[in-house]
């Protein structure tokens, strides 16, 4: 354009105005090009399960940053726990109607996907931004890597091995907050006098397996915990130590028989308002104390593996690219990746969700006790991967079917539970 | 072209090419889509369908799932008692609107309006109802009555007959006007000659009516017998399969293996037991219904 523009003005204008024609021109094409660049971003759909309050506030930080870098967040929630949302993400991907990025648990959960060819390879998006160097732990980066290749972008480390408990409950009851597992059975039948619902439990099978994990994981040695999840070793599952977990499970169903909710934050408000002692809940259930103002340490407690042992169950969710034909579209995911990554994006989302970022080198001082617990076993490495990333959903929703009955059916015995469960393992892939 | 001798097959042409569409749609998605589910349920498919065949794994599998055989006879539970009451309360609100009585589109309004509802509506206005601590219960107790106990939807011995409830609810209204509909159709003289003959009118309805209203009969089980065997989102709403398994459906299984589990191929196999299971009821009774006629 420029040379036509001279010509023009050559024509009909003098040498300064010129000058000044040809400046108030290129202010003129940056403002174009600018509004032009602008309509170039892309609207990127991002579909997700986070719309509990504490979610929905850590999903805004994530919009914001992106809408910053001057693409589009459009919001693509769905309500419902990801057993129900997943379904509706791998039909839209497989049903050719795939979104621009969506959220999953790294892990196995979308590994067919994957091999299918139906995600994109971010590898290059992940050695611009050294992911191999700044993700602690490194196993978080392992779960999104296919044969050396990157398909996902580590959001965050969520653990699953909690145990939430209610201050003012045990105040009411006249006891001292519980230090760990044994403490807490140990002291329910005061609660249960000052008619406080021991332990809330929502109905849901996934939030039973969750807690059965936990007590897998908390009471019994890591090995045990790798031996059964990993190697899928059917005796051991079978055998004595893990009787004793289902024995544990036994006790947490008569500890929750009177926790009627459904939802996991329903079950969390029980324990936020006093009506319920404590929760076996993620690190999520995190989000839900900050949204109704309760400080940790004072108002609520928390106790990593238990209060048996430090470690961290970490999983987590991760972010996974469609293959897309728009090319605008496929450069607002790699905008979207490589800001996931980014520490200041991480310090908001995480500080909202309550989960661990995935960068151990960023200043998490805002961090509250509870979150700074966690912080402390990833720096020590003391992590296990999450069952998630090392079974099928296949294997999961078998499990979930078996404790959504064991902690509804008082007459299931924990022995016929365990051959169950052994059952699964030795089928299991 | 076929202007000289119109044969067979061209005959009245354009209602045939009318009907393409739904012939190909019935052969292509209806048939074709149940031969490729039933194939495809004897490969280990996971995610996607993959032809790997693995022979009857996936049956033996699902038949050694308690959550199924659950499933299995919380259907033939709620089919039953479905079938019947659905029926017989709404031939016998029908009859009763039939007396001439004053109001009668007031109360047929307000008896199919349940219908008018979706199933996630009612599934979830049930469960509040049932709701031992605010619904029913709750307001019977604070009547004053203490020891009223009515709380269905969490014992798991009973829950089903919560669910049964709920559907009754929603569907007698449909079952009703249906049986209305055939009641009017009977002739007036029928009445008159029952009467001269001076039977009772319950034997009228008995051994005369009812004989003669079979087409609307079979309309209405064909009716309930199809939201029967699809029955999903009800459960859904009301109890998401709980408490524990005990109001898990078939459909339900279908769709958590095939979509929660990742796992095509069980969810294949459910859906096929599904088929079989409608195919055992339909068969016999349509080798009746049709088989004998023409042999005539």
């Amino acid at each position: 354009m420029a040379p036509a523009e001279e010509i023009i003005a050559g024509h009909w204008i003098k040498r300064e105005e010129l000058m000044k024609f040809v400046k108030t021109m290129l202010a003129g094409a940056s403002m174009l090009g600018l509004s032009m660049a602008a309509a170039q971003a892309a609207d990127c759909e991002v579909t997700h399960w986070w719309t509990s309050g504490g979610e929905a506030a850590a999903v805004s930080e994530l919009a914001k940053a992106y809408d910053a870098t001057g693409n589009h967040w459009v919001d693509g929630a769905i309500a419902g726990s990801g057993n129900t949302a997943r379904p509706i993400m791998i039909s839209r991907i497989t049903g050719g109607d795939p979104m621009c990025a969506t959220q999953f648990n790294h892990g196995r959960q979308a590994e067919e996907l994957v091999e299918a060819g139906l995600m994109r390879d971010i590898t290059d998006i992940a050695e611009a931004g050294k992911w191999r160097d700044v993700i602690n732990p490194p196993s978080i980066l392992d779960a999104c890597t296919v044969d050396g290749k990157v398909y996902c972008a580590p959001l965050n480390i969520h653990s699953q091995q909690w145990l939430w408990l209610s201050n003012a409950a045990y105040e009411k009851a006249g006891i001292p907050v519980p230090a760990n597992w044994n403490d807490f059975v140990e002291t329910a039948p005061k609660l249960m006098d000052a008619g406080i619902v021991p332990l809330a439990m929502g109905q849901q099978g996934w939030q039973q397996n969750l807690a059965f994990q936990v007590l897998l994981l908390s009471l019994l040695p890591n090995d045990v915990y790798l031996e059964v999840f990993k190697d899928k070793k059917a005796d051991v599952a079978g055998g004595a130590e893990v009787a004793k977990v289902f024995q544990a499970a036994s006790t947490a169903r008569d500890l929750s028989a009177d926790s009627n909710v459904q939802n996991w934050n329903d079950a969390t408000n029980m324990v936020i308002t006093g009506k319920a002692g404590g929760q076996i809940m993620g690190d999520w259930a995190q989000g839900e104390f900050a949204i109704a103002k309760q400080v940790a340490g004072k108002d609520y407690s928390c106790l990593p593996g238990l209060g048996l042992k430090d470690v961290l169950l970490a999983g987590g969710d991760a972010f996974y690219f469609p293959v897309l034909s728009d090319p605008e579209k496929t450069k607002a995911q790699g905008d979207l990746a490589a800001m996931l990554l980014q520490p200041e994006v991480q310090v908001a989302f995480n500080l909202k969700k309550g989960s661990l970022p995935v960068r151990g080198d960023i200043d998490l001082s805002a961090a509250n006790d509870c979150m700074k617990k966690g912080l402390e076993i990833l720096a020590k490495g003391s992590t296990v991967p999450a069952v998630n990333q090392l079974i099928t959903s296949d294997t999961r929703t078998q499990m979930e079917d078996l404790f959504v009955e064991f902690f509804a059916n008082k007459d299931m015995t924990p022995d016929a539970a365990q051959k169950r469960f052994a059952d699964i393992i030795s089928q299991a892939e | 072209m076929a202007t000289g001798r119109p044969r067979q097959l061209f005959r009245n042409i354009p209602s045939k090419i009318a009907a393409i569409p739904m012939i190909l749609t019935a052969s292509v998605v209806f048939l074709g889509g149940t031969l490729w589910t039933i194939a495809y349920s004897f490969t280990n498919s996971k995610l996607l369908p993959r032809w790997k065949l693995v022979g009857l794994d996936q049956y033996e599998r699902l038949w050694a799932t308690k959550r199924w055989i659950v499933s299995f006879e919380n259907l033939f539970i709620y089919g039953v008692c479905s079938l019947v009451f659905s029926l017989v309360i709404g031939f016998v609100l029908a009859a009763l609107m039939d007396q001439k009585i004053r109001f009668e589109n007031t109360f047929r309004t307000i008896i199919l309006y349940p219908f008018a509802l979706s199933f996630i509506v009612t599934g979830l206005v049930w469960q509040w109802i049932l709701n031992p601590d605010f619904g029913l219960q709750g307001i019977v107790r604070g009547l004053g009555w203490d020891s009223f106990s009515f709380d269905p939807l969490y014992n798991p011995d009973i829950a089903i007959f919560g669910i049964l409830i709920a559907g009754l609810w929603q569907g007698t209204g449909l079952v009703m006007v249906l049986m209305l509909a055939g009641l009017r159709g009977i002739d007036e003289d029928i009445w008159k000659a029952a009467r001269v003959d001076g039977i009772p009118m319950w034997k009228t309805y008995l051994f005369v009516v009812i004989p003669m209203m079979r087409p609307v009969f079979i309309t209405t089980i064909v009716l309930i017998a199809a939201g029967i065997v699809r029955l999903y989102d009800l459960v859904v709403a009301q109890t998401g399969g709980g408490p524990g398994i005990a109001t898990e459906m078939p459909a339900k299984y279908v769709y958590d293996y095939m979509f929660g589990g990742q796992n095509l191929g069980q969810g294949f196999a459910a859906s096929t037991m599904m088929l079989l299971s409608v195919l055992v009821v339909l068969i016999p009774w349509a080798y009746l219904e049709f088989g004998g006629k023409k042999r005539v």
